[in-house]
């Protein structure tokens, strides 16, 4: 009896040791990238929604604390604000439609080649997402620049029809182009990722039962993909709502976006307050776009 | 093969695809060894543009401070992506994995702006302190995704092993653990360098305007004009990220495939 109570306190005791131990190197591991990230991403992005009720104020210094929604009454009747706010929907859902009609064969591609050939091919698709940003948008203001040969070409086939000549760039067009380039490989990813996953032998199946290629897809892959693509899709378009770089060095007068206006507001107008209610509406307005279609896509699946 | 073989069409539109991947970033690189600056002449061969780069004060001095930037964003997010990526694999959190995307999966000017918001409270001297710390916050996900996929693959009887012959959790940790997951260590660090060397957006902002790094004397540059010396800068820095991707990509080819 005796023996056995003393082994069953020794287990109590080794269990409690481990249980410290386990707790203990939790926190080790978890607790400072924890606590750097609060500091750095949580806390900014709470001292921005603060910010964005204070009143507005134009020399860009301290102020007392107040709480007001005029910022957010002010974007409400602002039509310029209002206006930046759809054209930037606009370029990231057509943004990321191209993204989706580039990107899904070279998926297919990759996640249905060989072993041999899978590492190199998926690596070829996601290298370019590794040159500079700001490379890539110019390697567009290289290839649209009026004295370059596509301009050129362009325009003079146009006048062949009395139209007047156009400027690619510093127009919608260059926008558009510059942001399907930039986000392209972060469609690739994810869609590969789902398609790779497929098992092959449902195609089999499939084509045993009659089914013409056509069929096979619309039927068995794309149904299947279809959680990688909403995640490739969200990406994209948060990504592409809030650009900066690519409309602000791409785009002309008609080609701005939501994040310029922002910038405007932070780097040049100096009315944070204001600038932080517009960040705070494109965070919500984009987080709150994709989980509209998250819950939609989900009510599709199980309805 | 043949039987679930792609069609025509799929092929022709996917190289149609790494076409249009690679088509400008070669165009950049022509550009750069193009003789002429006015637009109209393709012909002329010239590496003058090197040449002037190198001679370049401000660019070279703005390199440096980049590459500085990136060497200390790296070393500091590999230590908390290490831990990031261990925890991730060992517990079930809900709050850490939302602190890691967001940088990443939020819009680029937001947390840009909350992080100038924040230093100017702060009253942080905008500048390379406030750029590297900046810098990382978002470098932390991408080595410990890393880590953690590396972390799959380690025998976890291994480590149960060492704690049975009486090593201390920190013990088993640093003589068992860890020397099998260095290689996807290294490959994390190499590609938060990449990282922070490539940001531009977050740097523009965290940085003020007087921080001279490369990607804000870059885009200076590029305010003025499409012009080769750019192209010259941006081939030298293109062809760097992509070493250390590919290295990367190397040490750890799981890399890739456990992203996302």
């Amino acid at each position: 009896m005796a023996s056995r109570y003393g082994s069953l306190h020794r287990r109590i005791i080794v269990a409690k040791q481990s249980f410290i131990n386990r707790i203990s190197s939790r926190r080790i591991f978890t607790w400072p990238p924890t606590l750097y990230l609060l500091l750095f991403v949580a806390i900014p992005i709470v001292l921005m929604l603060i910010t964005s009720f204070n009143s507005p104020n134009e020399d860009g210094g301290q102020r007392v604390l107040d709480f007001t929604g005029e910022n957010y009454h002010r974007i409400a009747a602002d039509d310029a604000m209002l206006k930046l706010f759809a054209q930037s929907f606009v370029y990231a859902v057509v943004t990321t439609t191209l993204c989706l009609l580039l990107a899904y064969p070279l998926a297919l591609i990759i996640a249905r080649s060989s072993k041999k050939w899978r590492g190199v091919l998926l690596l070829l698709a996601i290298l370019p997402f590794w040159s500079h940003l700001l490379v890539r948008i110019h390697a567009w203001m290289i290839i649209l620049n009026p004295q370059a040969g596509l301009s050129m070409a362009i325009n003079s086939f146009f006048a062949l029809f009395g139209i007047e000549p156009v400027s690619l760039l510093f127009s919608p067009f260059a926008v558009l182009t510059g942001l399907v380039y930039v986000h392209l490989p972060l469609m690739i990813l994810p869609l590969y990722a789902n398609l790779e996953k497929h098992d092959p032998a449902l195609l089999d199946a499939a084509q045993d039962c009659g089914a013409n290629a056509w069929q096979r897809f619309w039927q068995i892959t794309f149904p299947l993909s279809l959680s990688g693509i909403y995640a490739g899709a969200a990406l994209v378009f948060i990504l592409t709502f809030g650009a900066f770089a690519v409309p602000d060095l791409l785009g002309g007068a008609d080609g701005n976006m939501i994040g310029n206006a922002i910038s405007q507001q932070f780097l040049f107008t100096r009315d944070r307050a204001f600038g932080s209610a517009l960040a705070m509406v494109l965070m919500v307005l984009a987080i709150g776009l994709i989980g509209l279609v998250a819950l939609f896509a989900r009510g599709r699946r199980y309805g | 093969m043949a039987k679930r073989g792609l069609g025509k069409w799929t092929i022709w539109s996917g190289i149609v695809v790494y076409v249009f991947l690679y088509f400008p970033l070669a165009i950049v690189a022509v550009h750069s060894f193009k003789e002429s600056s006015p637009n109209t002449e393709w012909f002329g061969f010239t590496t003058k543009w090197y040449n002037i780069l190198f001679q370049n004060e401000q660019v070279v001095t703005a390199a440096t401070h980049s590459l500085i930037i990136a060497f200390v964003s790296s070393l500091v997010s590999t230590t908390l992506g290490t831990l990031a990526g261990m925890a991730l694999s060992r517990y079930k959190l809900r709050l850490l994995p939302a602190l890691l995307l967001a940088p990443i999966a939020a819009p680029e000017i937001l947390i840009a702006v909350s992080l100038l918001l924040f230093f100017v409270v702060l009253d942080v001297t905008l500048g390379r302190v406030s750029i590297i710390l900046a810098h990382v916050a978002f470098c932390i996900f991408v080595v410990a995704l890393i880590v953690r996929s590396r972390l799959t693959s380690v025998d976890g009887n291994l480590v149960e092993a060492a704690r049975d012959l009486g090593a201390t959790p920190i013990q088993a940790f640093a003589q068992v653990t860890l020397p099998l997951i260095m290689p996807g260590i290294f490959a994390g660090a190499l590609l938060a360098f990449a990282f922070s060397i490539n940001d531009f957006v977050i740097t523009f902002f965290a940085g003020g305007p007087s921080a001279t790094t490369l990607p804000v004397k870059l885009y200076t540059m590029m305010k003025t004009g499409a012009t080769p010396e750019v192209s010259a800068i941006s081939t030298v820095l293109t062809l760097l990220t992509f070493l250390l991707f590919v290295i990367a990509y190397k040490m750890s080819p799981g890399l890739l495939r456990h992203n996302r």
